[in-house]
């Protein structure tokens, strides 16, 4: 059963036969105060994330002292079990969702697909958002982006001594010291995942199965098991979370390896039947404001699309990294594969 | 008995209607709804395929792919495991607090409690800060005192291993439960017997009272065999990160995104077959027990002088302790008061971040505080209610064939919580009867999961309960409503109570059948604990799950007033 069977099966008869003709380009919006007053009297938005819990708490947090008066509900999981529930959602009748965010870009070119989402898009987004970066018909936008990087724990681990590339995690020393992501849980290692096997390949997952490593479902938690020493190396794992974790003295260093770096686009929407559509059309708006984006960066330590942000100087810039980019296109087709191979691999 | 309506014409008497008739099938369809309409959803899902036609091949799968194959291989050798080692650990304790003189036996008892009510997805949340292999405590600790290399360990808590251990910390209190009652139940005079004859203690314990309690012991290991072989927190949190599936874990793996939920309704069937059988083999052997039972009333257990072995005996027991309940606890309180695990407690190092983060910004706590304490209160309250009106029916016949609720009302215990979540959700998220999203999905989980205990609670209290008291009543010229009302219910208040603190206690650790259960807006507290595991968010679950203890020993402590709260009737308690 592929992706597409599968939604169309929850779906069933209910959102069949509204699947959309998209009215060619975005709706585009600008926060007014009339807005603003509709979105109070709603009161409520719900968030459905996959960003770290602590950075999705701030961001709604945020909103709130921006917007008194309109709480946000954030809802946070793995991008696929966030994928996963908004569809069973959809496929039971329940309208929850008002506006969602993973790190798997396959999941918006489906939800467009099965025309759950709309066109709006905020004035700042079209005006300042790299083409790239946002759908063409307004479906959705690059909120954020992440890596997904090695790292490891600088008290156990001298820099000299730690890996440069994905190859050396291969090395027996490393044996039983490596924690790692589920592809299964985690929309950032899905994509890496997928980034990765043109460059290493099947037989490099094959080999790293058998170092013994530690399998977490997150890839927000390779770096807290890094920071509190439980295993010495991530495999791979969120850049931003080693960024929070370092800043808050958490002995960990980031590692981008000579192979290259899986680079992971989060991006959100506001859905069609969201229950609260004009605080959605709000939170949309902030969250892609100047003031959300460096929040993000600053606290989130989250790459962004906003060119007005300004990245802490100790951070090395996107642009001196070497980026391995997975085409969503072609991961709709590889996701069975790949958990397959993966659990045959490592076990589960 | 039906006879006694002859005298309804006395005329003084004001004729109301019976209504036990149409409560008997009232009762009768909500616990067939209940238990069967689950069931029946789940079998039809296993031999059908998308197109709903009939197919075997879910159930192929099971035999020619390894990664279904393999969980239950590990699964049942897991379950073994536990079945031993809470063997192991509970007959020695159940021994010395049951027929010893050792000092401190009720706070041994209030410790085996504490173990008890401790939802097992916690304790391996707090054994993972404990013996993770190179962060857990006890590894620092043995490094420190050897002074070992940073990557040298004593336990690896990720491994087979110690999650049967990390399982059996929190299931060893059924079999101590049962053994222990019948330790009490054992005729002293035999054992004296024994002594006059000369015996030694060990010849004694081997030759009579180990036989006669072999059988509570046996049933007592079932239990916990079953524990362990339907629990899914515990292996979640320790399996995966070692790179292995059990049964259960496979089973809600097959819910992720791309859903197979016919795969999973066939993998659920040999789960809820091994269950039955589970169940099957405790009851016969808890049905042969009568010879144990014969000279019960022959005066108290001789207590057996422990003497100069008295400091064996508190080693052993406090060794037990610190391992199920002292040290997770203080790992837990550790944790929520430190920044990142396994940084020690000091005055520089406490911080309150992760209360504030839990009450303050994290905004789902809220909601499903909420959401538990409502859906505690709601199923305590109606399963009580339920539980006390089928007792009644099934245990005085008051209509034909009443023992069929009193079998209906047991059957739930040998359906494992993740094939009930899975029945349950396949039953509910059709568009026939939408429930699934709302909390009655998870109030329906709730009931079935609790009616046994509840059951059976009530089942007993009835049999102690003077027949002749109601019909007096009913020859006064009551209907049995009202007999009932105003003879019997006065009798059961206090199992009523105890009964209504269990299931209280009951649903809020309740997790492997609410995990395939709970959305957005129906979040439990148990779940968002699962939730933050798997980001790895201790400090927040630390906070979290000292909560739901607290919240749990409050009750207790309330229901332990009333002497009706005994071990014996907590035992189809899952977790």
């Amino acid at each position: 059963m592929d992706r597409r069977t599968f939604l169309t099966g929850l779906l069933l008869s209910t959102a069949l036969p509204l699947l959309p003709a998209f009215a060619a380009g975005p709706e585009v919006y600008d926060v007014t105060p009339d807005l603003i007053a509709a979105a109070k009297t709603e009161g409520v938005v719900v968030f459905y994330t996959s960003l770290d819990v602590a950075a999705a708490e701030k961001l709604a947090a945020a909103f709130e002292q921006k917007y008194p008066g309109v709480k946000v509900k954030v809802e946070r999981s793995g991008s696929e079990r966030v994928f996963q529930r908004i569809g069973q959602e959809y496929g039971s009748n329940i309208r929850n969702v008002d506006v969602a965010e993973t790190s798997d870009a396959v999941h918006f070119a489906i939800f467009k697909k099965n025309g759950w989402l709309t066109q709006f898009q905020p004035a700042e987004v079209s005006k300042l958002w790299p083409e790239n970066a946002r759908d063409k018909d307004g479906a959705y936008a690059a909120f954020r982006a992440h890596l997904s990087v090695i790292a490891y724990n600088t008290k156990q681990v001298k820099a000299e001594e730690a890996p440069k590339s994905f190859a050396d995690l291969l090395l027996p020393k490393w044996k039983g010291r490596m924690v790692k992501a589920h592809p299964g849980y985690s929309g950032t290692i899905m994509t890496g995942t997928h980034a990765l096997l043109p460059v290493l390949g099947w037989e490099y997952f094959q080999k790293l199965g058998q170092q013994r490593v530690m399998q977490v479902q997150s890839s927000t938690e390779p770096p807290k098991k890094l920071a509190q020493g439980e295993r010495s190396i991530e495999a791979d794992g969120n850049e931003y979370n080693v960024f929070m974790l370092k800043e808050s003295g958490a002995p960990i260093e980031v590692v981008y390896a000579t192979e290259g770096t899986p680079i992971t686009i989060g991006n959100a929407a506001i859905f069609k039947n969201a229950p609260h559509p004009n605080a959605a059309k709000l939170l949309y708006a902030f969250i892609f404001s100047k003031d959300a984006q460096q929040l993000n960066s600053d606290v989130g330590g989250l790459r962004s699309f906003h060119p007005g942000v300004v990245e802490k100087p100790e951070r090395t810039p996107l642009s001196k990294i070497k980026l391995l980019y997975s085409d969503p296109e072609k991961l709709i087709n590889e996701v069975e594969t790949i958990k397959k191979k993966y659990e045959e691999y490592f076990g589960t | 008995m039906m006879s006694t309506r002859a005298g309804l014409s006395v005329p003084a008497i004001k004729v109301s209607v019976d209504w036990s008739k149409p409560l008997f099938a009232a009762l009768a369809a909500l616990l067939v709804a209940l238990v069967l309409l689950p069931l029946s959803w789940l079998i039809f899902y296993a031999i059908t395929d998308d197109t709903a036609k009939l197919t075997l091949s879910n159930f192929a799968g099971l035999v020619s792919d390894p990664t279904l194959r393999r969980p239950f291989v590990i699964a049942i050798g897991m379950s073994l495991g536990v079945g031993a080692l809470s063997c192991l650990f509970a007959t020695p304790l159940a021994w010395l607090v049951s027929r010893t003189d050792m000092p401190g036996r009720s706070i041994i008892r209030a410790f085996v409690t504490a173990s008890f009510v401790t939802p097992p997805f916690l304790g391996a949340i707090a054994w993972e800060i404990l013996a993770a292999p190179n962060s857990g405590v006890l590894n620092a600790i043995y490094r420190w005192m050897f002074d070992l290399d940073p990557y040298e360990h004593l336990f690896d808590i990720y491994t087979i291993e110690g999650l049967v251990f990390a399982i059996s910390c929190y299931t060893f209190p059924y079999v101590f439960t049962l053994v222990s009652n019948a330790l009490d139940r054992v005729p002293s005079d035999l054992e004296e017997a024994s002594a006059i004859q000369g015996a030694p203690l060990f010849t004694t314990l081997r030759r009579i009272t180990i036989p006669l309690v072999m059988p509570a012991l046996l049933a007592g290991t079932l239990v916990a065999i079953l524990q362990a072989l339907t629990m899914f927190g515990s292996p979640a949190i320790l399996a995966l990160p070692a790179g292995f599936h059990v049964i259960t874990t496979k089973i809600w793996s097959l819910f992720q995104y791309p859903a197979k939920p016919h795969l999973a309704a066939a993998i659920s069937v040999p789960l809820l077959m091994f269950a039955v059988l589970l169940i099957w083999t405790q009851k016969k052997i808890l049905g042969r027990r009568g010879y144990t039972t014969l000279g019960a009333k022959s005066g108290a257990p001789r207590l057996i002088a422990l003497g100069r072995w008295t400091w064996l005996a508190w080693g052993f027991a406090g060794a037990l302790l610190l391992l199920t309940v002292i040290l997770p606890y203080l790992a837990l309180i550790e944790t929520a008061l430190t920044r990142t695990v396994g940084q020690r407690l000091t005055f520089d190092s406490f911080t309150l971040h992760h209360f504030h983060f839990v009450f303050f910004e994290f905004s789902a706590t809220s909601l499903a505080m909420r959401n538990t304490f409502l859906l505690g209160v709601m199923t305590a309250t109606l399963g009580t209610a339920i539980a006390l009106v089928t007792a009644y029916i099934a245990s005085r016949n008051v209509v034909k064939g009443g023992w069929i609720l009193g079998y209906l009302a047991t059957v739930p215990i040998a359906i494992p919580g993740i094939v009930l979540g899975v029945g349950l959700f396949l039953a509910y998220s059709n568009s026939f009867v939408p429930l699934y999203g709302t909390l009655w999905i998870l109030l329906i989980a709730f009931l079935t999961i609790e009616m046994p205990a509840a059951y059976q609670q009530f089942s007993s209290a009835f049999k102690s309960v003077h027949v002749e008291l109601e019909e007096a009543s009913r020859i006064l010229g009551a209907t049995r409503m009202t007999a009932l009302r105003t003879i019997t219910a006065p009798i059961l208040r206090s199992n009523a109570v105890a009964t209504w603190c269990f299931i209280f206690i009951g649903t809020i650790r309740e997790l492997s059948a609410m995990i395939l259960l709970t959305t957005a807006d129906t979040k439990l507290v148990s779940v968002i604990i699962y939730d933050l595991n798997e980001s790895g968010d201790l400090g927040a679950i630390s906070v979290l799950g000292l909560m739901l203890l607290i919240v749990s020993f409050a009750i207790i402590t309330v229901a332990n007033r009333l002497p009706v709260f005994g071990g014996a009737k907590l035992i189809s308690l899952r977790g």
